[in-house]
C-alpha cells in the first residue's frame, strides 16, 4: 500500500470515530435565536416589573403569573426552534435524527436538567426563593457539560460558562436577573454564533 | 524503518476491519446493524471481518435477544485497543517518513 492509501485510511478512521460517537448536526443558528428569545422575554419581564412598582415579587400576584408565562413561552420557542433547525440540518447532512446516539445525547442532557427542575420546585414550595436563578443556571450548565460528550465540543464551554455564572449568581442573588440575561441571552448568542460560523457555513 | 513495519498489524489490514475498530474505540459497544450502516458493508462481509477480529481476541461478541429479535453487540477488548493504537501510530510514522 502506498502512503496515500494509508492517509486515506486515517482520515476515514477519524470520520468514523466522529460520526459514530458524536451528533454533529446541532444547529448553531438555533442557539442564536434562543438567545434572542431570552433577551426579548427578559425585556418584557423587566418592563412589567418596573410597571408594577413593587420592590418584591409576590407569589400568586399577577406579575408572578406573567413571569411564569414569559419563561414558558421563551422555553417552548427555544426548544421548538432547536428541534426544527437541527432536524433540518441533520437531513441535509444525511444523519439520523433518532438513533441510539441522539437518545444518549438527550438522556445525558435531560436527566440533570430534570433533577434540577424538580429540586427547584421543591425549594420553591418551601418558600426559599433567593437561589432559584442561580440553581437554574447551574443545573443548565451541568446538563450542557454532560451532553457535550456526545456532540460538538463547544457545548462544553457553554456549560462551563453557565456553571460559573450560576455560582456567581448564588453569591449575588439580588443581581439574579442580570445573570440570567447574560447566561441565557448573551451567552447563547455568542456560542451559537461561533458554532454557526465554525460548522454551519460552508 | 524496520520497527515501523513491525508494528503494522496484519489483522487490521482491511478498511472494514479498521472501521470496526475505530467505531469500537470511541463507543462502549456497537451492534451489528449500526456497524453495517456506518461502514456500508454487506451482512456476510461484516460477519467475516468481525469473526476475524474475534479470533485474535481484539473484539468481544455478546449475543442477546431484544424481545424476539437476536441482537449482537461488539465490544473492543483491552488487547484490541492497545494493538489498534500501535497500528495507527505506525501508520502515522510511515506517512511522515515518506
Amino acid at each position: 500500500m502506498s502512503s496515500e492509501n494509508y492517509l486515506k485510511d486515517i482520515s476515514e478512521i477519524k470520520t468514523l470515530m466522529n460520526k459514530s460517537s458524536r451528533f454533529i448536526s446541532l444547529s448553531g443558528l438555533s442557539g442564536i435565536l434562543a438567545g434572542f428569545y431570552a433577551l426579548i422575554g427578559a425585556t418584557f419581564a423587566y418592563w412589567f416589573y418596573t410597571l408594577d412598582g413593587n420592590e418584591y415579587i409576590v407569589i400568586e400576584s399577577e406579575i408572578f403569573n406573567f413571569l411564569i408565562l414569559d419563561i414558558l413561552i421563551v422555553g417552548i420557542l427555544s426548544v421548538g426552534t432547536a428541534i426544527f433547525l437541527t432536524t433540518k440540518k441533520a437531513k441535509k447532512n444525511d444523519e439520523k435524527i433518532w438513533d441510539s446516539l441522539t437518545r444518549r445525547l438527550l438522556t445525558s442532557f435531560i436527566v440533570p436538567l430534570l433533577a434540577g427542575g424538580i429540586y427547584i420546585l421543591i425549594i420553591l414550595n418551601q418558600q426559599k426563593y433567593g437561589q432559584t436563578g442561580a440553581l437554574m443556571l447551574l443545573f443548565y450548565g451541568l446538563a450542557l457539560l454532560n451532553a457535550s460528550k456526545y456532540t460538538l465540543g463547544d457545548v462544553k464551554y457553554l456549560g462551563y460558562t453557565q456553571i460559573i455564572l450560576g455560582l456567581l449568581c448564588a453569591v449575588f442573588p439580588s443581581y439574579g436577573f442580570w445573570f440570567w440575561v447574560i447566561g441565557f441571552g448573551f451567552m447563547h448568542i455568542i456560542y451559537g454564533a461561533s458554532m454557526y460560523y465554525k460548522y454551519d457555513r460552508k | 524503518m524496520k520497527n515501523i513495519i513491525l508494528n503494522i498489524n496484519k489483522a487490521f489490514d482491511h478498511r472494514i476491519r479498521l472501521g470496526i475498530m475505530s467505531v469500537l474505540m470511541v463507543n462502549e459497544y456497537a451492534d451489528f446493524n449500526t456497524l453495517k450502516e456506518l461502514l456500508g458493508a454487506t451482512d456476510g462481509n461484516l460477519a467475516s471481518h468481525t469473526k476475524a477480529l474475534e479470533k485474535v481476541d481484539f473484539i468481544k461478541v455478546e449475543k442477546q435477544f431484544i424481545g424476539r429479535k437476536p441482537n449482537t453487540k461488539y465490544i473492543a477488548t483491552e488487547l484490541g485497543k492497545k494493538e489498534f493504537k500501535k497500528h495507527i501510530d505506525a501508520l502515522e510514522k510511515l506517512i511522515k517518513n515518506k
